[in-house]
């Protein structure tokens, strides 16, 4: 058995996933290569071998794959395929648009977004937003997965395997990249961050998050929001922690004025330890929280930066 | 332009699922269901091109039992033109359906097909891309914003990190993410006049599609409870209890 894992990066910077993707394809099989595809990936492809289970990266530097198209990032993936029995993406917003695209082109049905590996066929993966776990059993010969990031821990670091540069340019007919807006935001990645402070409808306007900076400054920390907060325009939806948005598990996690609807839960109760800062003590969210401060947060944020 | 949107019954997105007893599934008997909420916004989408003069006809699929032709009738009240519920009682994996989709496609040659990004129940985030490799189409996943112009769309997605736009040509397949729209409600003229449009009924069988399982469901269970927390009295007690209890801050 051989595990094929398509490298997460952005901008030629390789992203934390990629090393928790190979955590999971470590538990499926020894033998692991990485697809690395875009433009001026040299660097990515470097951090790719040194992630420790590495046998091999197969790094494809052209422009055609600079953003990642689906259409034609998958056409790439399916020329390679037929030596592996596993391919594995993060289930991030690439891997989630090109995977199934993959999975169809092969003829296989796809699992996404796993978070723990039974064996080289048997996968368990939440559905119903997190409120079920469902252990689930590939048929097929070859198998198209997607990793829930969070769910692994990043392998450490090994000496640099090889790099096999392929020189291969497949333009998309059908698709084209525009422009791109990307969130300013100096702090760790959601994602990756291990404390993460959020806001919710409770925040009541977009300048109340500011009250969030200082603690995040103090503890190091990413600010994610909750579906009422982005729906209400406070902040950018790419902060959004939930079912719908980026699904985190950090060691702490500070919910603030949020009430804790399910879809919020599914993206943040698998973190280490759950603060809750709320007015209302009937709150969903104090049933999952470790800690749990009744409070209007008006007064509880400027306490707690300055206690820290 | 034609637009297809398939859409899903699945259970309400307010009901926690409740695992059964004897760990084979999630007890869906006596649940409260409805169309799943990205369907919801996909069928809203649709519907808005119509009325913007962009699109002549709209079509709401759904595949499953006969419970699902309750939701294509919302569809339809919403402003969905015509339905087809492909009938079948077996499970269904995204493949599946993407197959079967890619049958009515075929049939019908929308120039667009609009489709939630997920599903609530098996949160897969699969169809839409399966359905465009299979129709060799472009794809635009995630859709924030939806612009028509001539024989491109412009779709704007959501992706970490920000929003990415791609141009694809059409026909083209775009998933719905939950900002793209605010879906409407059916009003009650709306729903009597659903009644009286077409519903075509196919049954799945007779679409040529091997739909033998390809996963086995071997077990479903609850996911690990978290203990029981402590409420705080202060914010000091809290700060004190995260330093030498939880030893999560220094």
């Amino acid at each position: 058995m051989s595990v094929l894992v398509i490298a997460e990066h952005e901008n030629g910077v390789l992203k934390p996933e990629t090393a928790k993707v190979v955590a999971a394809a470590t538990k499926i099989a020894s033998d692991i290569t990485v697809l690395i595809a875009g433009h001026n990936i040299a660097e990515a492809a470097n951090h790719s071998a040194q992630i420790a289970g590495v046998q091999k990266v197969v790094a494809v530097d052209d422009a055609s794959f600079e953003h990642q198209l689906a259409e034609n990032t998958s056409e790439l993936v399916v020329e390679l395929a037929s030596d592996f029995s596993h391919i594995l993406f993060s289930a991030s917003t690439t891997g989630k648009n090109i995977a199934p695209r993959v999975a169809a082109l092969l003829d296989k049905s796809q699992i996404s977004e796993i978070i723990d590996v039974i064996d080289a066929d048997t996968f368990k993966r939440p559905i119903y937003a997190g409120n079920a776990i469902a252990t689930v059993k590939s048929l097929d010969s070859q198998k198209v997965i997607t990793v829930r990031a969070s769910a692994f821990d990043a392998v450490e670091t090994q000496a640099a395997c090889d790099i096999e540069d392929r020189s291969q340019s497949i333009a998309s007919q059908v698709s084209e990249f525009v422009s791109i807006e990307q969130t300013e935001s100096e702090r760790p990645e959601l994602t990756a961050a291990p404390v993460v402070i959020s806001g919710g409808r409770g925040m009541q306007n977009g300048e109340n998050f500011a009250l969030l900076n200082g603690i995040a400054d103090k503890l190091g920390a990413a600010i994610g929001a909750s579906r009422a907060a982005v729906d209400a325009g406070f902040v950018p939806n790419d902060m959004q922690v939930g079912q719908t948005g980026k699904i985190v598990a950090p060691n702490l996690y500070i919910a603030v004025g949020i009430s804790g609807a399910i879809q919020h839960l599914a993206g943040m109760k698998d973190s280490k330890v759950i603060v809750a800062i709320n007015r209302d003590p009937e709150a969903p969210i104090f049933q999952v929280a470790d800690y749990g401060l009744v409070a209007d947060l008006f007064d509880a944020l400027p306490e707690l930066e300055q206690a820290l | 332009m034609k637009v297809l949107v398939p859409i899903k019954r699945v259970i309400d997105y307010n009901v926690k699922a409740r695992v059964k007893p004897d760990n084979s599934d999630v007890d869906l008997s006596n649940v409260k269901m409805a169309i799943n909420p990205f369907c919801e916004i996909a069928v809203e989408e649709a519907v808005r091109l119509k009325e913007a003069g962009t699109a002549t006809e709209v079509i709401a699929v759904s595949i499953g039992d006969k419970a699902c032709q309750e939701q294509l009738r919302t569809a339809l009240a919403l402003g969905a033109d015509k339905a087809v519920h492909i009938e079948t009682g077996a499970k269904l994996e995204s493949l599946h359906i993407a197959k079967l989709l890619a049958k009515v496609v075929e049939q019908e040659s929308p120039e667009l097909v609009i489709l939630g990004k997920q599903s609530i129940d098996s949160d897969n985030n699969q169809t839409g891309q399966m359905l465009a490799a299979l129709t060799k189409r472009a794809q635009g996943t995630f859709a924030s914003k939806v612009v028509v112009e001539g024989d491109k769309v412009q779709v704007t997605r959501e992706v970490d990190g920000g929003l990415q736009t791609v141009s694809l040509s059409l026909p083209a397949v775009v998933t719905t993410d939950l900002r793209l729209n605010e879906p409407r409600y059916a009003s009650l003229p709306n729903i009597m006049k659903a009644k009286r449009k077409p519903l075509d009924v196919i049954a799945a069988d007779s679409l040529g599609v091997n739909l033998a399982p390809r996963i086995e469901l071997v077990k479903v269970e609850e996911p690990a409870k978290r203990s029981g927390g402590v409420v705080v009295e202060s914010v000091e007690e809290l700060v004190n209890k995260l330093k030498t209890e939880a030893k999560v801050i220094s």
